[in-house]
């Protein structure tokens, strides 16, 4: 794009100030900013830190992906966490009760997945349609009833079979889970990361070249303005959180399909969280949310080497928040200063095509 | 006027006052050198008095006591203020809001006062009664900057005038000599057309008819719209005359589908369209050119080329339709380069976002735009409004060859001598009713004024 300037400075700027941040943190807990850094490095080399920072990282992706689609048109989807568990849960149950042939069984997985997601996000979006109730509030609810039907469902008197100290539901059968590369002992890429890419092509076309992409950053940019075009606004605020908790519904599933095959009382949480921050640091820009997702997924996996050199690992929790702040920030003052630069420049622009005649003239 | 309130810094060049030399960084800068600034906008709470309103943001300065309702008391005298300091400011008229205005800027001891466009939103009355004001305060020793596309105006209050095109200055004149055309002709740097059209394009085919439109207030009382009536034919202008505020924005919303009217019927070319969407009234072949593009017809961030698409979204040649409703945006470029070339749109590329253009060439964009896909009825809602005479000439052009052309066109302007010129009809909105027909070709903007305000109540014609 012609703006790469607008677009890299304030991510690089603020991971520069995030780490500076954590520079000074370290050295007033008396550890070396310059090991920790080095240490963190060198262990994306270690074992199988490489495929894990990837697996996560398309776990964040789709995470970021469900909630950038809200943010095009500043909705605040923070239900993903909700919708992404409940849909794990489901999914896994469906899929362990089912037997199918072989792709079609993960198939179908798959689309349990995300239609459990959007059902989920469907109470927040026609709250928020036809009583304007604020998504923030509703979906935080749905996040703890989510919870509680989880707890309900996995327990032993409904889908949940107890396996030593732990209970899960029935493990799904082989026809059911998506291939992954292995690696041997560096370990196994998940089959999903592909969907992941596929996804973040899908949205990065869906912005860019559809109507519904046009309606939803416009919508976003000035409601008032997509009302005038003939955006119908109610139905934009159902469908954009209905494809957000769709999207949501995936984000269980590399690990379901790829490694645990059930869902437990120990299965993962806090995703949804994560992809809030992936998407805030990728500006929604599927790329961007990709670079998000690597970084953070990067600073999660790399940072279970610190406690070897006796570096808080703690310290990493302190730069992902400093530089999700601090890119906020930055994305703002970066963008103010282009659009007044932008406006100097037509200006000048202008004036200097208005003279240029009238100098030949004379 | 932003720079010297303080609002912009200047890339170069020095303000002074008084003879000092000062550098404002912000308006409170300004306002500390005794400059005081009343916007185009009112800046007013409407749910607080007419006392806290010019208190808000000044506390430190008298107090909000007792010293502070004195200061106000002696004030509103200056400014000719009829309305008690108690009074909620949303009970007030626009003119009254204004003098309210004008007191807070006082209030923070300005002795020079911008004024912004401050008689666009007055009917001719009220303008007299404003200019009086001026003079008196003027000969207490107050300045003002009076910044208006209104010439006549200009001639009638200023005593030097200073021509801006294109952020330079072009020139100074005489009041008392130079004559509106020799202004205009400074502004546009050319000979001014007018918004003159006589001979009659009216057709007999209606395009659009609206039958007993209601639109009920929200939360009860008097409806906002009360059984309006007219049709509009092609080759038609019909002008809506009417102060604001009469319910002239919610007629505009409510043929356009952004407001569901609560009674009546809204038929376009023969189709009954009173409950579509707003984009099937737009496939129909409605175009809109809303009052507040900031607000209605612009994306302020994106590139000009997606800003077409806006309102086109499902239309050739933008859409290149299909299930999915791919965009093909090399047409919406290509497109965008013609409305650029053809209404005269100064930018530098169809990439700029529209933030960037100036007010009336982000207006020519969307005049362009809406008269793109070959609408039937063209809705234009104070379509010169804050636009430079340039513009302004471009955009009465466009209008008056649109009609040429067959294109109905429904035209709401708070400038009369546009609505004069331009229009076959003029209808007089008074609190949400259709209350007088007038005949642009005898009646004057003062018999206009007087039908607006309700002064008439026979009306002009």
């Amino acid at each position: 794009m012609t703006h790469l300037r607008t677009v890299l400075l304030p991510p690089v700027l603020a991971i520069v100030f995030a780490a500076l941040l954590c520079a000074v943190a370290l050295l007033i807990s008396g550890d070396s900013p310059i090991t920790a850094l080095t240490v963190m490095v060198t262990q994306v080399g270690e074992g199988t830190t490489a495929v894990d920072i990837v697996n996560s990282a398309a776990i964040y992706y789709i995470a970021g992906l469900a909630v950038a689609i809200g943010f095009q048109m500043k909705l605040f989807n923070i239900g993903i966490e909700g919708q992404f568990r409940l849909a794990a849960c489901v999914a896994a149950i469906v899929g362990g009760a089912l037997a199918l042939p072989p792709v079609v069984h993960t198939l179908v997985i798959i689309l349990v997945g995300a239609a459990v997601g959007a059902l989920w996000a469907s109470v927040p979006a026609l709250l928020k349609a036809y009583r304007g109730v604020h998504e923030v509030i509703s979906s935080i609810m749905m996040n703890f009833i989510a919870t509680g039907l989880i707890a309900y469902l996995i327990s032993t008197d409904s889908f949940g079979v107890l396996q030593g100290n732990n209970i899960s539901t029935d493990p799904i059968e082989p026809t059911g889970h998506f291939a992954g590369i292995s690696f041997g002992a560096s370990g196994t890429i998940f089959g999903f990361v592909f969907v992941a890419a596929a996804l973040g092509l899908a949205y990065g076309f869906m912005l860019n070249r559809t109507r519904f992409g046009f309606e939803l950053k416009a919508s976003g940019e000035s409601p008032t303005a997509a009302a005038a075009g003939g955006v119908d606004a109610r139905r934009m605020v159902i469908v954009a959180l209905l494809l957000s908790g769709a999207m949501a519904g995936l984000v269980g599933l590399p690990e379901l399909l790829g490694r645990d095959y059930a869902y437990t009382l120990t299965s993962p949480q806090g995703y949804g969280f994560t992809g809030i921050a992936v998407a805030l640091l990728g500006r929604n820009h599927p790329v961007g949310v990709a670079l998000g997702a690597l970084l953070w997924a990067f600073l999660d996996k790399s940072a279970l080497a610190l406690d070897n050199v006796g570096v808080p690992r703690e310290i990493v929790l302190i730069m992902q928040g400093s530089v999700v702040l601090s890119v906020i920030v930055a994305y703002e003052i970066v963008r103010r200063y282009e659009l007044a630069a932008e406006q100097r420049r037509v200006a000048a622009q202008l004036r200097a095509a208005a003279s240029a005649p009238a100098e030949v003239a004379s | 006027m932003k720079i010297l309130y303080g609002m912009q810094q200047p890339d170069e060049g020095t303000i002074s006052v008084d003879g000092e030399l000062v550098s404002f960084r912000s308006p409170a800068d300004a306002i500390r050198a005794g400059i005081g600034m009343v916007h185009q906008h009112f800046m007013l709470a409407d749910n607080l008095t007419v006392a806290e309103n010019i208190l808000l943001g000044a506390e430190a300065l008298h107090g909000m006591g007792t010293a502070a309702r004195q200061r106000i008391a002696e004030l509103e005298g200056t400014v000719g203020l009829q309305v008690g300091p108690d009074v909620l400011v949303e009970r007030l008229g626009v003119a009254d809001r204004q003098r309210v205005e004008i007191l807070k800027v006082l209030y923070r001891g300005a002795r020079t006062v911008i004024l912004d466009e401050p008689t666009a939103v007055l009917v001719p009355q009220e303008v007299d009664e404003l200019f009086a004001t001026l003079r008196r305060m003027r000969a207490e020793g107050f300045t003002f900057v009076f910044i208006s596309h209104k010439l006549d105006e200009v001639r009638a209050i200023a005593d030097t005038v200073t021509v801006i095109r294109r952020g330079a200055c072009v020139g100074s004149a005489d009041p008392k000599t130079v004559t509106s055309r020799q202004l205009a002709e400074m502004m546009v740097g050319s000979e001014l057309p007018s918004p003159e059209t006589r001979e009659s394009t009216v057709t007999d085919r209606e395009v659009l008819r609206l039958t007993g439109i209601r639109l009920d207030a929200e939360g009860g009382g008097r409806p906002v719209l009360d059984g309006v009536d007219l049709v509009v034919r092609a080759g038609e202008v019909l002008g809506i005359a009417g102060v604001e505020g009469n319910g002239q924005t919610e007629l505009v919303e409510t043929i356009m589908g952004m407001q569901r009217a609560s009674g009546g019927t809204v038929v376009l070319s023969g189709t009954d369209i009173t409950r579509s969407h707003t984009l099937r009234r737009r496939e129909a072949g409605i175009g809109y050119v809303p009052e507040d593009r900031t607000r209605h017809g612009l994306l302020a961030t994106q590139p000009l080329w997606a800003n077409r698409i806006l309102g086109h979204q499902t239309r050739k040649p933008v859409s290149a339709g299909g299930f999915l409703g791919v965009l093909d945006r090399a047409a919406a470029r290509r497109d965008t380069e013609r409305i650029v070339e053809e209404f005269d749109v100064r930018t530098p590329g169809v990439d700029v976002p529209a933030a960037a253009l100036s007010g009336g060439n982000q207006q020519k964009l969307v005049v362009g735009r809406e008269l793109s896909g070959d609408p039937v009825l063209l809705i234009a809602a104070h379509p010169t409004r804050g636009v430079d005479v340039g513009a302004q000439a471009g955009i009465w052009d466009v209008l008056r060859r649109a009609r040429a052309d067959g294109l109905a066109v429904l035209l709401v302007s708070a400038d009369l001598d546009e609505l004069i010129g331009l229009s076959d009809t003029i209808k007089v909105m008074l609190r949400g009713r259709l209350v007088a027909d007038a005949d642009p070709a005898t009646v004057t903007p003062e018999e206009l004024g007087a039908a607006m305000t309700g002064a008439d109540a026979e009306g002009a014609a």
